[in-house]
């Protein structure tokens, strides 16, 4: 399809899509298995084209975007152990539907980060958006300064940690999974979760429906501790850890068969 | 899905018009129909008046040409009348015009004379505001308007997804608070108590140019800060009589700020530095402005700040 240009030299079509006849830029600076580009003047497609091809075709195990410049969508989508490393930050929904690669972002990341990730790691060295770690199914996210509203929103499984402060409905019905919040969370923590684990460093300004205060054991502990060891964190503080109070949502123990049958 | 978008230099005045074309450039994926600026130069003596006397895909039509014409002799006769001088009336588009006028009297009379004019609408006055909204992206609309030489201290845009109602320049952003001088509204969300406040406005005897519900807040603002009230107390205000998921940036002639709703549903990012503050929806315009990597961070829920130039 061809595309419509601008002053810009970016292509539309019709739908306002950017680069709708995008090829792979071949701009890597190739050392061994190590990979570097600049990003600073390819597309959001163009990026995404590029890393593909150097971890899916050229095999590449270390990859590092520079200028990634706050594009959207960026590294989304990778399903192999690779270590990624953006030199910048990058936009809305980095890192969404990953599985396996090791992600470093030196600079701050906008809303929906790895968003339904699978595993594999994303450290961030400064804030995040908002819907950070949306519906994520597994795999370590630590975000070294603040986030926005509604952190892990659908959390199934994995960690969060977060050393700033968080906004409104972290955790909002969360069924799965941890976070560890070193900092403040804001209003309806953990609301209409229904399971997981959230623990809070800093002040609570209010739980959310259903979630509560949950009994400290040594498993917290020691999950925490080897958390803050593996990330290179320094000395926990001391936190207060919060559940679902299970009286929302229907927890009956009754296998599908049975509940038939009591209908 | 819009985008907005605002700037304040605080350290003087700078090629804004350039600069909030490249933020809403960068965003044009959130609302490719129309795009929109509120743009604040030096204060003048005079008074600008930004207008339209059609919609632009009514342009060129059958006999528009001479209406057209004849209408604006008429603007240019009704300000006489009012007793308002006319330094210049100029237009860029054949449909959409910029007037300079001497000016002392009161402006809801001079509005609602003009906008007596068949196809008139007003899209700003003030002394140093000027809005300028029209069909297409940021590109389009600053080429086809030369804001690349507007320089001034503080201004916002927008980028419009039409959802709810037609590809227009009554629908476009950003509105303009009638007939209050020198306020301007962008705004991203939905106002779920639009009615009920329009209702509310109406009984005060204000009318409005559109049914947006973003020119409701414009309105409500400026109201509250003619009653004597500062503009970030008015914005704190309206965080609990506005109803819905909101964020908004307001510009006055010497202020710019933004608010964010109780559930912070509506994305905003915010830069702030010594010289500059810049806020929009998405970051990549902040990176747009800037040209460089920055420290920015999301406002949280019920948050209001205020700059000043």
């Amino acid at each position: 399809m061809a595309g419509v240009g601008t002053k810009s030299g970016v292509k539309y079509d019709a739908r306002g899509l950017v680069e709708p006849d995008a090829e792979i830029p071949h701009v890597s600076e190739v050392d061994g298995k190590s990979a570097r580009f600049d990003a600073g003047n390819l597309t959001t497609r163009q990026i995404n084209l590029e890393l593909r091809d150097l971890i899916y075709v050229q095999g590449m195990e270390d990859v590092t975007v520079v200028n990634p410049g706050s594009k959207n969508s960026l590294g989304v989508g990778i399903l192999k152990r690779v270590n990624l490393t953006f030199e910048g930050s990058p936009g809305w929904f980095a890192c969404g539907l990953i599985d396996g690669p090791q992600v470093r972002i030196k600079g701050r990341v906008g809303w929906a980060l790895a968003e339904n990730m699978m595993s594999g790691t994303v450290v961030v060295d400064a804030n995040a958006g908002s819907l950070t770690c949306a519906a994520i199914r597994g795999g370590d996210v630590l975000v070294n300064g603040d986030v926005g509203a509604r952190t892990g929103i659908d959390q199934k499984g994995g960690t969060i940690m977060v050393m700033g402060d968080v906004g409104i409905n972290t955790g909002f019905m969360m069924q799965r999974g941890r976070q560890i919040i070193a900092g403040n969370a804001g209003d309806g923590l953990g609301d209409s979760m229904y399971d997981g684990t959230l623990y809070v460093g800093g002040t609570v300004a209010s739980l959310g429906v259903d979630c509560v205060e949950g009994e400290w054991t040594d498993a917290d502990t020691e999950f925490i501790e080897r958390k803050y060891r593996i990330y290179d964190l320094g000395t926990p503080p001391t936190f207060q850890k919060f559940v679902c109070g299970k009286v929302l949502h229907n927890y009956d123990s009754l296998e599908p068969s049975e509940r038939k049958l009591v209908l | 899905m819009c985008g907005i978008a605002g700037v304040i230099h605080r350290d003087g005045p700078a090629d804004i018009g350039t600069e909030i074309t490249r933020m809403l450039q960068s965003m044009k994926h959130r609302g490719p129909d129309s795009t929109g600026y509120a743009l604040y130069g030096p204060a003048d003596d005079n008074i600008v008046i930004r207008f339209v006397l059609a919609e632009p895909n009514e342009a060129g039509g059958f006999g528009m040409d001479e209406r057209l014409e004849q209408n604006r002799s008429e603007v240019e006769r009704r300000l006489g009348q009012l007793g308002a001088e006319v330094d210049q009336i100029t237009s860029d588009t054949g449909y959409a015009f910029r007037a300079s006028v001497k000016y002392r009297g009161e402006l809801q009379p001079l509005a609602d004379y003009l906008e007596d004019i068949p196809g008139c609408e007003i899209l700003s006055l003030g002394n140093s505001l000027e809005i300028v909204k029209d069909l297409g992206d940021a590109e389009t609309v600053d080429k086809q308007y030369s804001l690349g030489s507007f320089w001034g201290t503080h201004g916002i845009g927008h980028v419009r997804m039409a959802t709810e109602s037609d590809v227009d320049l009554a629908s476009a952003h950003p509105y303009w608070a009638y007939p209050f001088s020198d306020v301007a509204v962008v705004h991203n969300g939905q106002l779920t108590n639009y009615h009920q406040w329009r209702r509310r406005l109406e009984r005060s005897g204000h009318r409005f140019q559109s049914e947006c519900d973003s020119e409701i807040i414009a309105v409500y603002l400026a109201e509250r800060l003619q009653s004597g009230v500062n503009l970030e107390a008015a914005m704190k205000e309206s965080l609990d009589d506005l109803d819905g998921v909101f964020t908004y940036v307001c510009v006055t002639a010497n202020e710019l700020g933004f608010a964010k709703d109780e559930m912070a549903a509506k994305p905003l990012v915010l830069f702030e530095s010594d010289t500059l503050v810049a806020v929009a929806t998405e970051e990549v315009a902040i990176r747009h402005l800037t040209n460089s990597e920055n420290i920015t961070r999301d406002p949280y829920e019920r948050e209001v700040k205020v700059w000043q130039v």
